[in-house]
């Protein structure tokens, strides 16, 4: 297929970016998107012109670095990560608009490359269990109920891409920090840090600029990991409590 | 001694140094030898810890967990890694779980058959000492994990559930649904996080190894390039840490992450750090077959979908019809057939071998004839859809997302792929490489997996580097190493940084008419040809040749745009290329000189009559560590392995 992209192109942080029109053909179904744009970065190194920049590692769905707007949607029409996001999904003739993430608290480094460390600096606030290594008792020492468990593991499922805050209109981190209170509050290890946990982590949430929630729900529309929007509930109650 | 292996170019032959002699393992009970080990080594008063400084490469199980330890005990940690955060590296990847010795199903396991598994899944070419010790620290490693809030499988009682793995025959394998990899590197992110914020690690993320510094004879530093603003960094410290990963990209397709590279062992065997095995790749059975030229990496699927789909191709060369239109006796199930007392779940060696055999007779399918079929539909008669949904669910879902066919209605396909390498960076019991201060964890090192990594024992490996080896032994070192002052312009920290420089000036330079990409997928074709999962004399002398005509062309027509002062991903892809030529190299003379089948290393000219791989321990049951020469051929050093424990023995699959 045939299709014409309107990408984002920023040479700098500090440079203004525009939205530059490319044609790119003899694109297959069977490819991915970061493939397809693969194909064009080839071509524009031939040219002599700077290939579009743009964060991918895994390209299996779980390092959580590709990171596209896509005709205006996180991840583009599918809820799947840009790496899994296949060409089948388009049709001859389109054209595709491919942005970076939008929100202030992820600053744009270059063309779709953007700047997510204040993700970092969230779960540094408190993200964790203090547990020194060789410190730990014995695995089976507190059993911990499977419900709990597996509602743990669904919400540490999170792979920190940013789409939440993307899709956010007001570019809040809540679903993101949410997952993290619930993956960790949910557990008898994270008890005794129960409470400054959720106090430090959204502390940290409202000083790196990110927005506030009321509640839209297009980041869970737009997680690819399916993290629900009752984990926003949980990380309001917990914080309520932790007062 | 000057031994010829190959009369063309390139590295025509190697010559042999002295063997290793000490590889530090304390003699006594191999039970007690780590015991003996952590209590002879002399330990930093933790007020003097402070002021050492300790540089870590890499932030996945190995990196996260060492540098989470060592910043806990009070060393001044820096961190590097090249993805925008830790929580990035390739270890999140790993799908299937984590073995430990917990014995916890009491169904017969131990340490010491850990132990025995291991050193005989790796075919016989690992050392006991360090194996011994990895499955003595695998029960910790679990209750570290737990501790952490890692939220593995539990049990309606609240315990840990387990399941089996890889043909062993005990149930001692942990796991967190298919991301088990992903769940024991937030633990350790979490955990390295905290002492980020904590001011106890310096965290450079975005910034990429580019070459070690040794100022008399001991690591003291890299050269790092910040990936955002293309400024190179001098970083100086008391010891080096590489947890890097291994090498597996250097075949352009595999199942790593694409940024994932060589650059940092490389450099470090540049200078000086014996390079172990680099001949021992791991090809892994079960992953989705390419679709195209533009393929850019390649995704694997569990080898648990192996307990329950059956493999089979077409017995007739060049049948086209669709998979259901294939009557049943027109099916060959070559597995069932060849092995019928392990049939579809010999191990992954074997199993890749025969894929490769059966569509090189042109009986393979799907786009180019690269692939088998691997078909639940007797499983979903069996079990029924519900029960093959709730074991393999979410992989039938990702295959479907990739290929667009439905493996419920329609068999899947799969073929081989590059999946790990065992060979890496040659180190001591202790972890440290022939570089004084240079040590090397995860998948970085040769250490613990001989010839063949077993399934699920990849993450025991990074994390017991990490968290329980490395802390010890590190710790022994700087005990043991009075702090010398160092600043960066010292000359031989200079000249480092100059050399990495000028490199990038000379990628850069070249200004012609091929992009980086496509000299990597070149390079990754011969070797996957030549070095791949069968190996022959003729064809490696082959790759032996055709690589410095590549790489002459490389230096002749690269074309990396833009300039070095920016974020130039050409320009990284440029420079992890170069090392990719000189590690292929090496890979090819070490598979060539190595004229035994072993594990994942499958030598055409050595198999037995039956067409098994045939393991010749009296001539090659060493590990090969090779010393680069920058004036000659790569020289050999032999690491004689001794089995006082586990009797070697060729395996049968029949």
């Amino acid at each position: 297929m045939n299709l014409t992209l309107r990408i984002w192109r920023q040479p700098g942080p500090d440079a203004p970016g525009e939205m530059t029109v490319y044609q790119v053909g003899g694109i297959t179904e069977d490819m991915s998107f970061l493939e397809m744009l693969d194909i064009l970065n080839e071509e524009l190194i031939l040219r002599g012109d700077q290939p579009v920049a743009f964060d991918h590692d895994c390209r299996e769905g779980i390092c959580g670095a590709c990171s596209m707007v896509i005709n205006g949607r996180p991840h583009g029409p599918e809820r799947t990560t840009t790496c899994q996001l296949h060409m089948r999904h388009f049709t001859d003739g389109d054209t595709i608009d491919v942005e970076p993430w939008r929100s202030a608290a992820f600053p744009v480094i270059k063309d779709l490359v953007v700047d997510r460390s204040a993700f970092d600096r969230i779960i540094g606030a408190g993200g964790y269990i203090t547990a020194p290594t060789g410190s730990a008792p014995d695995a089976h020492a507190v059993p911990v109920p499977k419900e709990a468990a597996d509602r743990a593991f669904e919400h540490a499922e999170c792979i920190g891409c940013g789409a939440c805050v993307a899709a956010c209109p007001n570019g809040s981190a809540m679903l993101f920090t949410a997952a993290k209170v619930v993956h960790l509050n949910l557990l008898p290890q994270g008890a005794p840090e129960r409470r400054s946990r959720v106090r430090s982590m959204v502390a940290a949430m409202d000083s790196e600029g990110f927005g506030g929630c009321t509640n839209t729900g297009e980041c869970a529309t737009a997680c690819p990991k399916g993290i629900g929007l009752d984990a926003i509930g949980t990380l309001n109650r917990e914080f309520l409590r932790a007062r | 001694m000057s031994i010829q292996v190959s009369s063309n170019q390139g590295y025509e032959h190697y010559t042999v140094g002295a063997p290793i002699a000490d590889t530090k393992a304390p003699d006594g009970p191999i039970e007690e030898r780590w015991d003996r080990r952590r209590f002879e080594a002399k330990l930093v008063n933790p007020a003097n810890r402070r002021g050492r400084t300790v540089i870590v490469v890499g932030t996945g199980l190995a990196g996260g967990a060492a540098g989470a330890t060592l910043a806990e005990q009070g060393y001044r940690v820096v961190q590097f890694c090249f993805q925008d955060s830790p929580r990035r590296a390739h270890s999140i990847a790993a799908q299937g779980g984590i073995n430990a010795a917990k014995n916890y199903r009491n169904d017969g396991d131990s340490i010491r058959r850990l132990f025995y598994d291991t050193v005989k899944g790796g075919d016989f070419r690992a050392r006991e000492s360090n194996v011994h010790r990895l499955a003595q620290v695998s029960v910790e490693i679990i209750d570290q994990c737990v501790a952490q809030g890692v939220p593995f499988a539990r049990e309606y009682g609240g315990l840990l559930d387990t399941r089996s793995f890889g043909g062993v025959q005990v149930s001692r394998t942990f796991y967190a649904r298919g991301q088990t990899g992903q769940q024991l590197l937030l633990g350790a992110y979490q955990a390295l996080s905290r002492q980020i914020a904590a001011g106890n690690v310096e965290l450079h993320a975005r910034t990429e190894m580019l070459d070690l510094v040794v100022v008399d004879g001991r690591a003291r530093g890299i050269v790092a390039r910040d990936l955002v603003t293309g400024k190179l960094e001098t970083h100086l410290a008391d010891a080096v840490v590489l947890a890097t990963g291994g090498y597996g990209n250097v075949f352009y397709l595999s199942t790593n992450a694409k940024n994932s590279n060589a650059t940092a062992i490389w450099r470090a065997h540049r200078r000086g750090a014996y390079f172990a095995n680099p001949c021992f790749t791991q090809i892994h059975p079960t992953c989705i077959p390419r679709s195209g030229d533009h393929q850019s990496k390649l995704t694997l699927m569990s080898e648990s979908l192996r307990n329950d789909g059956r493999i089979w191709v077409p017995k007739a060369a060049g049948d086209t019809r669709p998979p259901n239109a294939i009557p049943e006796a027109e099916r060959d199930y070559y597995l069932e057939r060849m092995y019928p007392s392990f049939g579809n779940l010999v191990p992954r060696d074997i199993a890749s071998r025969a894929a490769k055999a059966v569509c090189d007779e042109g009986r393979g399918v799907g786009p180019g004839g690269q692939g088998v079929y691997l078909d639940f539909a007797d499983a979903i008669a069996r079990l029924g859809r519900d029960t093959v949904a709730e074991r393999y669910g979410n992989l039938f879902d990702m295959y479907q997302r990739i290929t667009a066919e439905d493996p419920y209605q329609v068999p899947m396909r799969i073929y081989p792929a590059i999946h790990y390498t065992m060979g890496g960076l040659w180190v001591d019991y202790d972890l440290q490489t022939t570089i004084p201060g240079l040590f090397a964890i995860g998948e970085a090192n040769f250490s613990d997996h001989g010839a063949n990594r077993l399934g699920a024992s990849a993450l025991m490996q990074g994390l017991a580097d990490g968290y329980f080896v490395l802390p010890p032994t590190l710790n022994d070192y700087l005990a043991r190493t009075p702090a010398v002052p160092l600043t960066p312009d010292h000359p031989e920290v200079e000249a480092v940084a100059t050399e990495a420089a000028d490199r990038l000036a000379a990628l850069l330079a070249v200004n012609g008419d091929r992009t980086p990409d496509s000299f990597h997928r070149e390079l990754g074709e011969l070797l996957w040809d030549e070095c791949g999962m069968a190996r022959s004399a003729a064809g490696l002398r082959k790759a032996l040749e055709r690589i410095p005509e590549l790489r002459a062309e490389f230096w002749r027509r690269l074309k990396v745009p833009g300039t070095g002062e920016e974020l130039n991903q050409s320009l990284e892809k440029a420079n992890r290329l170069v090392d990719y030529f000189e590690l292929a190299e090496l890979m090819c003379l070490d598979a060539l000189h190595r004229a035994e089948s072993c594990g994942g290393h499958f030598r055409v000219e050595s198999q037995t009559p039956d067409g098994e791989a045939a393991r010749r321990d009296e001539e090659f049951g060493y590990s090969a560590a090779w010393e680069f020469n920058p004036s000659g051929p790569p020289v050999l050093h032999r690491e004689e392995l001794v089995f006082d424990h586990v009797h070697p023995t060729q395996r049968s699959y029949a």
